[in-house]
């Protein structure tokens, strides 16, 4: 008898579309989000923000504020002297400003009120006497010298300087036939999650403990920051995230606003709510920062790249938050997609009074990227070279070990290159398309989960523990935290997959940190990757355990045994096997409730080099996308429509077609939002129109098709072959659209986003010198 | 602030409350009647999310008083369900993955209905334009213009 394949129509299989397992929840109003909580005997919270950009706290004065009836507790800088931050090497910010604020609407001060306006007009009531100092909007002023600087060791406020160089650059610029250089510079950009931030703390003074629901991706990071910042005992610490409204990256760390929260409900002996404005929502920030970079390239009249040199500047924000990690992600990643001999990268985080930037979609990869993929662009112009081809000169040739000593071992970018070549109708159409028309080219990458964990702590990467009961439902239990991009999804249908069973059998439960196993959470594009191989290790031995007990009831050895989910059976017999339930009931005889757990570790040989700086960029696995890009240039208004994006990303196998492809549109069109037309600036420190109408994200109209291809490299370490899908192809979208411009009107826009303003300058500037070169003549 | 009884007809049965003359729709659907559905994603009227019909015609609850709507007919999202089965657009939605995070997905839905009770075969432009005040952060739309696409073309159950 021939072995039953399995069947396709498993509900759930990996490999095929799947809509999210939590979906109905979400399109029925029913999933409920931190501010959908029942909060019916909740105390309203509300945050009192510094009005000043740097200032010396000389006093706050909640007295009259506190007098106000229905005001139950306010709290301030005083109540909680112990810092905190993402980094353990860089924890330098208070959950509210002690004795200096450094940026404007710096938590102060909190009031829990019995209703929303006396909360409103408490904090009309609060008063900070402060002394003025001189505060710092940009990068170079802040290094200017003779400054006050913002934090007393940091003097000249650089947070860090990385200085790496890999090979001999020397040599490697004395090689090069073509030397090109030029300077970029990309705005501010932030995440724009949809779900405004929210907290609901719950403190029980008569057991002294804490029970904390927030809308964060790393609800372990906030346990240990909410604990370590209350001086509670990680045991009297709860905390449970409900449905999460998206992140990207904004909640990867844990944020002030919920360990104000925490503080606020212990100082009222009860529970608060603290829903956030959109406005404050926008200054909590921790987005992409403003990054000037100066990027060099030596190349050899075929287009081989010989050596580059990177030395870029971002403006970090007030606090230290993931600075450090951005700065070092800008480095590692910015040679890596590309063989080049020898690589020298100068990076500078500064500190400025403006709110603290963090981690964003393609942390501190994305703005290098557009950096180099215009230069390459530019030099292959210079060559005569198609854009493609000079890609296709420099590709790696795995499996290797980048120069910088990151492990490649799928490399999916030669067909995602080309895929979009073909896609794109690249070879008939480029250079022929109409007057204002043009097609751009880029390629990105990314990691599939950072190898080096923030926390040294000798754990493993990632625990999954399943477990399976009388009622033969087998439930995974898991710390990864489904923001909105369908981990949940792709834990049930690896487990699913081990186990041969439909998704109806397999339901998750997770973030509850008494129930559910600790993970590092959802960023660095780790869960599927990292989680996912742990939940596939947890299914095989609870495979094992159900092949045991097939075994004794079918008198054969486990291995012998035959999984086909619904049945298993002796392989290669005749006999028609046993049902699952029977087997459950077997496995659960004299032992119970089974609980199996499965682990991950990355191995030292993908932990990446030894030198200082090097715990950031390993994975082992990476994700390549191509992306094309077709636009249309108004050279009346400077006004860039996006017609059409073509992207293949190599995400290994695609466990999710459905999710991966609506990840990689979503990460594509958040692309498509920072080159075209996002931007945070600021006057004086206040950003300017903090709210979804002024901080323009494409609507609807404004967002073109996005054709995608996924590329299955088939990675050797990653679940089922599966790499990250939702990150690595954003930085791809910004270049590949400046190149489309150039394309189009023949114009290089060095600086994002490319607003009609800036179109319309560089064509005037370029006219003017044209007609000067003319009078010359 | 005083209160006065607002009667009006949400999701098909008649009520009465006693609502503040102040008090915004949205604040009425999710405090007063439990109805936390409905989102609110912004500082007012910029992002879509809060979205639901009044007699059939899209609304943003967060710029609306409650008593504007007294004597209308109210739909929300937690509405479209009939009998436990999801509206075509709630099935549309999920199968295509209109939906990721889930966070602008009530309005999103909710403006989409208006649109195919005004518009009931609408070509992609006119979806972009329905939608054109509700914002996405998660999908690039590709997906919602998919899932409306789908819905269009099924008979609501």
């Amino acid at each position: 008898m021939s072995e039953q394949p399995v069947t396709p129509t498993r509900a759930g299989a990996i490999g095929t579309h799947v809509p999210l397992i939590d979906g109905i929840e979400k399109v029925s109003g029913r999933a409920e989000y931190t501010a959908d909580l029942d909060h019916h005997d909740a105390l309203v919270g509300r945050i009192y923000r510094s009005p000043h950009s740097h200032a010396r706290i000389i006093k706050v004065d909640v007295d009259k504020a506190l007098a106000l009836p229905g005001v139950i507790a306010i709290v301030t800088g005083a109540d909680c002297d112990v810092p905190f931050g993402v980094l353990p090497i860089a924890q330098n910010e208070f959950p509210m400003a002690r004795d200096r604020v450094r940026y404007r609407g710096e938590p102060v001060a909190a009031v829990a009120a019995v209703d929303e306006a006396t909360a409103e007009a408490a904090l009309g009531l609060i008063e900070m006497e402060v002394e003025e100092l001189p505060a710092y909007y940009e990068p170079e002023k802040a290094r200017a010298g003779g400054t006050v600087d913002l934090h007393e060791d940091r003097p000249g406020n650089l947070e860090r300087d990385v200085h790496h160089e890999f090979g001999d650059v020397e040599a490697g610029f004395a090689a090069a036939e073509i030397i090109r250089e030029d300077v970029f510079e990309c705005g501010e950009v932030t995440h724009v999650q949809m779900e405004p931030n929210a907290s609901l703390a719950d403190y029980d003074a008569e057991r002294d403990r804490l029970t904390l629901h927030t809308c964060t991706q790393v609800p372990y990071y906030v346990h240990l920051r909410a604990s370590q910042c209350l001086g509670l005992d990680t045991s009297r610490v709860r905390v449970i995230k409900p449905h999460v409204g998206g992140g990207f990256g904004h909640r990867s760390e844990t944020l002030n606003f919920e360990i104000i929260t925490c503080i606020l409900a212990r100082a009222a002996r009860g529970k608060v709510r603290m829903k956030l404005s959109r406005e404050e929502t926008f200054i909590t920030h921790r987005g992409r920062p403003n990054t000037q970079i100066k990027l060099r390239i030596g190349m050899t009249k075929d287009g081989r790249m010989t050596a580059c040199a990177c030395e870029t500047m971002q403006a970090g924000g007030a606090y230290g938050g993931y600075g450090i990690v951005t700065i070092l992600y800008s480095g590692a990643l910015l040679n890596a997609i590309y063989d080049i001999p020898a690589v020298k990268f100068d990076g500078y985080r500064v500190y400025t009074n403006t709110p603290p930037c963090g981690a964003m979609r393609g942390h501190g990869t994305v703005n290098v990227r557009y950096a180099f993929e215009s230069l390459l662009d530019q030099m292959a112009e210079e060559l005569d070279l198609d854009p493609f081809e000079i890609r296709r000169r420099n590709l790696l040739i795995p499996p290797m070990k980048t120069i910088n000593d990151l492990m490649v071992e799928s490399y999916g970018l030669p067909e995602c290159l080309d895929w979009v070549e073909d896609a794109s109708g690249w070879a008939e159409r480029q250079g022929n398309l109409p007057k204002g028309k043009g097609l751009g080219l880029a390629c990105s990458h990314y990691v599939s989960g950072a190898a080096k964990p923030v926390h040294w702590t000798g754990e493993p990467h990632a625990v999954v523990n399943l477990k399976l009961d009388f009622d033969c439902g087998v439930t995974v239990l898991t710390g990864a935290a489904d923001i909105g991009q369908g981990s949940n999804t792709v834990l049930a249908q690896l487990v699913g997959e081990v186990l041969k069973l439909d998704l109806d059998r397999v339901s998750v439960i997770a973030n509850d940190s008494r129930i559910t196993p600790k993970d590092n959470g959802s960023y660095s594009s780790r869960v599927t990757f990292m989680v996912g191989n742990a939940a596939v290790e947890a299914a095989e031995r609870l495979k094992g355990v159900l092949c045991a007990a097939a075994g004794r009831r079918l008198d054969a050895k486990p291995e012998d045994i035959e999984c086909l989910g619904e049945v298993y059976r002796v392989k290669g017999g005749q006999d028609p096997g046993l049902s699952f339930k029977e087997v459950v009931d077997e496995a659960l005889a004299d032992e119970g409730s089974i609980t199996v757990k499965g682990t991950f570790t990355v191995p030292r040989s993908h932990q990446g080099g030894r030198y200082r700086g090097a715990g950031v960029g390993p994975s082992m696995a990476y994700s390549y996308a191509a992306v094309a890009a077709q636009v249309d240039v108004d050279e009346d208004t400077g006004l860039v429509t996006m017609e059409k994006i073509w992207v293949a990303h190599d995400c290994g196998y695609a466990l999710n077609r459905l999710a991966c492809e609506g990840q990689v549109q979503g990460a594509v069109w958040m692309g498509l939002g920072q080159a075209l037309s996002e931007e945070i600036r600021y006057f004086n420190g206040l950003p300017y129109g903090p709210n979804m109408l002024d901080y323009r994200v494409p609507t609807i109209v404004e967002s073109p098709d996005i054709e995608v291809k996924l590329i299955e490299s088939i990675d050797p370490n990653g679940p089922f072959g599966a790499k990250e899908a939702s990150e690595g192809a954003l930085a791809a979208v910004i270049p590949a659209i400046a190149n489309a411009v150039n394309n189009a009107i023949g114009l290089r826009l060095n600086e994002t986003p490319i607003t009609p303003d800036r179109v319309v300058g560089a064509i005037v500037r370029k006219e003017r010198d044209a007609r000067r070169d003319r009078d010359v003549a | 602030m005083a209160k006065s009884i607002l009667s009006l007809v949400l999701n098909g049965r008649a009520r009465d409350d006693a609502v503040a003359d102040n008090m915004l729709l949205i604040d009425y659907l999710r405090e007063v009647t439990g109805l936390t559905g409905t989102k609110m994603g912004c500082d007012g009227g910029e992002c879509g999310a809060c979205t639901v019909l009044v007699d059939d015609r899209p609304r943003l609850s967060c710029i609306s008083l409650a008593h504007s709507v007294a004597g209308h007919r109210i739909e929300t999202i937690e509405g479209a369900i009939r009998d436990g089965r999801m509206s075509r657009l709630q099935r549309g939605f999920h199968e295509k993955l209109g939906s990721q995070c889930g966070y602008c997905t009530p309005g999103m839905i909710m403006a989409s209905e208006g649109l195919l009770r005004s518009n009931p075969n609408p070509d992609d432009d006119e979806i972009r334009e329905g939608l054109s005040g509700n914002i996405c952060r998660c999908t690039g739309y590709v997906k919602i213009i998919e899932s409306v696409r789908d819905a269009a073309e099924e008979p609501n159950p």
